[in-house]
């Protein structure tokens, strides 16, 4: 087999992920969690400080504008163990947005935004339609050129945490091309976005039209760059996927494991029933495969070929491996599995978005079947 | 077991090693000798597959390509294991058969390296090396297989002997072996646990009152055997330890094979499923005028298996890794084994399915796609998943030892 990732790991990736696993194991329990649920804005402002404080989103920012100088290498065990705690933020988002910037921004966008970023700022991404297509490329949302500036039109869907965005990064088509267009919320008036109801109550996203939004000339990315921003995007949100649905992953089987050494039928505990016993060892074990392939996919991902090899081969290993703990776990609690109580469903609907958002594992093979045959 | 002094190589001391490795692989390696080679060590039939073998494993012994951080004064190399690390890498770099001794530089070489007697290092290693000595391995019984435990073949001590009765099965190479490791029942007291009474013992196969019946497998060849032991009287010196303490040293053994506690010897006793082999057999074979690999339902499943067998690669590296294994330490060194064996056998069944209406023919047939080998394949990769501790048992065994769930009584 050709093109295929290697593994290894940086000692700051180790670091990080030392602090993030404790980090987000006492920041998130998972009452927290459910309480964020039924808050409207679904996440902690206090926390999203002490995340900015910490230096994460500044992390795979180049130096020159504010940031650390690493690479999503070391943005992957932070979204492990933020995907274990089910801790609920737009890091994922912001993190992606920041990407966009740094492969398709000119310099005049990066210095604007990146720093910002970097200190906190939240920014999202709006690329998704009404035919939910997986191909970033097809796009129908349009600008067109109006005055100095441009104005837009559509709608896109799945913008998450748009509320809260000061930034949101959409794509349009100019002339017959694709390109990103950098809206700021200034620019958004509120009855543009529309709360969506999503599987994972975790998380937020947002409806948002484009329609009677303005921007300037200098907020429209050149169409090269913007083809560029794009896939690398759909590598980059695929590889932090893959992180944070084995971080979710394992805490599924942690989760269900211990109900299987407490719950008692039959006068034994149930874990001691091979129909249980094997299933979740296979789980496991697809799980230890997945994160295999989501550390290789760090540390290859910036190698031409390879990285998307490894980041695609991390999201179906993830989404088979996570679709498949989480669904048996909801078994495995019998009654109460069928419950909002219990957890298994938290972990299930995460897989399912994840799933839904950049592809999940059968549209992972097919890319891959013609990058290895 | 690298002797104190066996220096980790510097950077530029391993690039030449590896050069020269790869070269001699490179050079030596024959991949087709015009016979079906085994896949795996519990495989081997014919006496042609034998004797290729065992001149092969010498022959990469001599070059010192093999045992190359063991002990010097026992025949090993004394070298750093990261030599023999990098002369495996070689081997399978370029496809290189298998070791045949497995039993003996696996099982047996590393116990003896750990516990055993100076006489006894002297003895047998090299014979292991350079697999002038076959071994093989005595523990199941027609009645106890996954139940090892309950062994119950005796052996009863008399003078500086031990007298053996009873019966092992499966015993791969068991014809072909001059030494046997054998778990044997020296007592048998009411209340004691079921291992209590085991021994461990190195068994010579040349004594009188020990015979052995070929077995022929699904493949409709030979290569494991029954044993049978009527009053056979072996040397009290082949036990190891103490009586009773067998079964401790039965599951050492397998510790030994996961490289935790002694060096490894080197090479590989099953080979690597070539994955790319099996893409070319959708390759060639047509339907409908099309190649079959034109199918987007076979070419899906095909890369879920490549990306499976991506991460087993993958796992292999991760375990040596202490900071990316932190939660479950043990978990990629004990599902490596379930892991693999399970793939192989899905992924040679699999590919039986291009070969359409020619998926009827059988090894011995000229029209056979690849003279039969991916059938052969198929049939052998249960070796495997059986042999060793089956699928089934191996998961008890991480869902016990990995992930903390109770024994079934
Ligand atoms: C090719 C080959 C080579 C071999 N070579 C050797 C050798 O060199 N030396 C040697 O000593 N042995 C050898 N064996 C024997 C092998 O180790 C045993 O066959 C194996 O341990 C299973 O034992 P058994 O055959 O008695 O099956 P059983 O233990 O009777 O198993 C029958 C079925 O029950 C299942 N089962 C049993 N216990 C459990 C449990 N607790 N939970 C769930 N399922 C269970 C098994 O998985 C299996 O599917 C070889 C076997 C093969 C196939």
């Amino acid at each position: 087999m050709k093109n295929l990732g290697t593994i290894g790991f940086s000692e700051e990736q180790v670091e990080l992920m030392d602090v993030a696993t404790s980090f987000c194991r006492d920041k998130s329990p998972v009452e927290k969690v459910r309480a964020l649920m039924e808050d409207a804005r679904g996440y902690d402002p206090d926390i999203w400080q002490e995340i900015t404080d910490l230096g994460w989103l500044a992390i795979a920012v180049p130096e020159e504008y504010e940031g650390v100088g690493l690479s999503l290498a070391e943005v992957v065990p932070i979204m492990e163990q933020m995907g274990r705690r089910l801790l609920a933020g737009p890091f994922m988002t912001t993190t992606l947005a920041a990407q966009a910037l740094i492969v398709g921004g000119s310099e005049a966008q990066k210095s604007a935004w990146l720093p910002q970023i970097a200190g906190g700022a939240i920014a999202t991404l709006a690329l998704t339609e009404q035919e939910g297509d997986w191909n970033l490329d097809n796009v129908t949302a349009k600008a067109e050129v109006s005055g100095d500036g441009y104005a837009l039109s559509g709608t896109k869907q799945f913008v998450t945490y748009a509320g809260d965005a000061e930034l949101i990064i959409a794509s349009v088509v100019l002339d017959g091309e694709v390109r990103l267009a950098l809206i700021a919320r200034s620019a958004i008036a509120d009855s543009a976005l529309r709360r969506e109801a999503i599987i994972d109550e975790t998380k937020r996203s947002f409806e948002l039209t484009l329609d009677g939004i303005s921007i300037d000339a200098g907020a429209l990315m050149d169409a090269d760059m913007s083809k560029a921003a794009l896939a690398h995007i759909d590598l980059a949100a695929n590889l932090l996927q893959s992180a944070e649905m084995c971080g979710g992953t394992q805490a599924v089987i942690d989760y269900t494991l211990e109900y299987l050494r407490t719950r008692k039928q039959f006068g034994k505990v149930i874990g001691e029933y091979q129909a249980l016993k094997h299933p979740i060892t296979d789980a496991y074990i697809a799980y230890e495969k997945a994160r295999s392939h989501m550390f290789s996919a760090a540390h290859s991902f910036a190698d031409q070929g390879r990285g998307e090899v490894a980041a695609r081969m991390a999201k179906a290993a993830a989404d088979k491996a996570y679709s498949h703990a989480a669904d048996r776990a909801i078994q495995f609690h019998g009654g109460f599995g069928f419950t909002h109580d219990c957890d298994a469903q938290l972990y299930r609907r995460n897989a399912i978005w994840n799933a839904s958002q950049f592809g999940d594992a059968a549209w992972q093979r097919t890319k891959l079947a013609d990058l290895l045959f | 077991m690298a002797k104190a002094g066996a220096a980790k190589p510097t950077e530029a001391e391993l690039k030449e090693y590896t050069a020269d490795a790869q070269a001699w692989f490179r050079e030596n390696t024959v991949t087709n000798p015009g016979f079906m080679l085994p896949l795996t060590f519990m495989e081997v039939s014919t006496d042609q597959q034998f004797d290729f073998l065992r001149a092969w494993q010498r022959k990469v012994y001599e070059a010192g390509y093999l045992g190359a951080s063991w002990p010097k004064e026992y025949g090993g190399g004394g070298l750093h294991p990261d030599y023999q690390r990098a002369a495996t890498r070689a081997m399978k770099d370029h496809d290189a058969p298998i070791m045949i001794n497995a039993i003996g530089i696996g099982w047996a070489g590393p116990l003896l390296l750990d516990i055993g007697s100076e006489e006894q290092k002297q003895k047998y290693i090299k014979g292991m090396l350079n697999a002038e000595d076959i071994w093989c391995q005595g523990f199941s019984e027609p009645e106890h297989g996954s139940d090892l435990g309950n062994a119950q073949l005796k052996a009863v001590r008399d003078g500086d002997e031990y007298v053996l009765n009873g019966s092992k099965i499966w015993t791969s190479l068991g014809d072909r072996a001059k030494y046997m490791i054998l778990l044997a029942r020296t007592s048998n007291n009411e209340g004691d646990s079921k291992y209590a009474g085991l021994s461990f013992f190195l068994n010579p196969m040349d004594v009188p009152g020990i015979e052995t019946r070929p077995i022929k497998k699904l493949t409709g060849e030979y290569g494991f055997v029954q044993c049978f032991f009527t009053d056979a009287r072996i040397p009290a010196e082949g036990l190891m330890g103490e009586e009773g303490d067998g079964w401790k040293i039965a599951m050492k053994t397998l510790e030994y094979e996961r490289g935790a506690k002694v060096n490894l010897a080197g090479g590989y006793f099953l080979k690597e499923l070539d994955v790319m082999g099996i893409v070319d057999v959708a390759r060639r074979s047509r339907r409908g005028g099309k190649p079959v690999l034109d199918d987007p339902v076979v070419r899906d499943q095909l890369v879920e298996y490549m990306i499976d067998i991506q991460a087993q690669n993958l796992n292999n590296y991760r375990r040596r890794m202490p900071p990316l294994v932190q939660d479950r330490p043990m978990g990629l060194p004990l599902m490596s084994k379930l892991a693999r064996t399970e793939m192989i056998r899905e992924l040679t069944e699999f590919s039986l399915q291009f070969q359409g209406a020619k998926a009827g023919y059988y090894v011995g047939d000229d029209n056979a796609v690849d003279d039969g080998y991916w059938h052969r394949a198929y049939l052998n990769s249960f070796s495997a998943t059986i042999g060793g501790g089956t699928s089934q048992v191996q998961k008890n065994i991480v869902a016990e030892h990995v992930l903390g769930l109770p024994k079934g009584r």
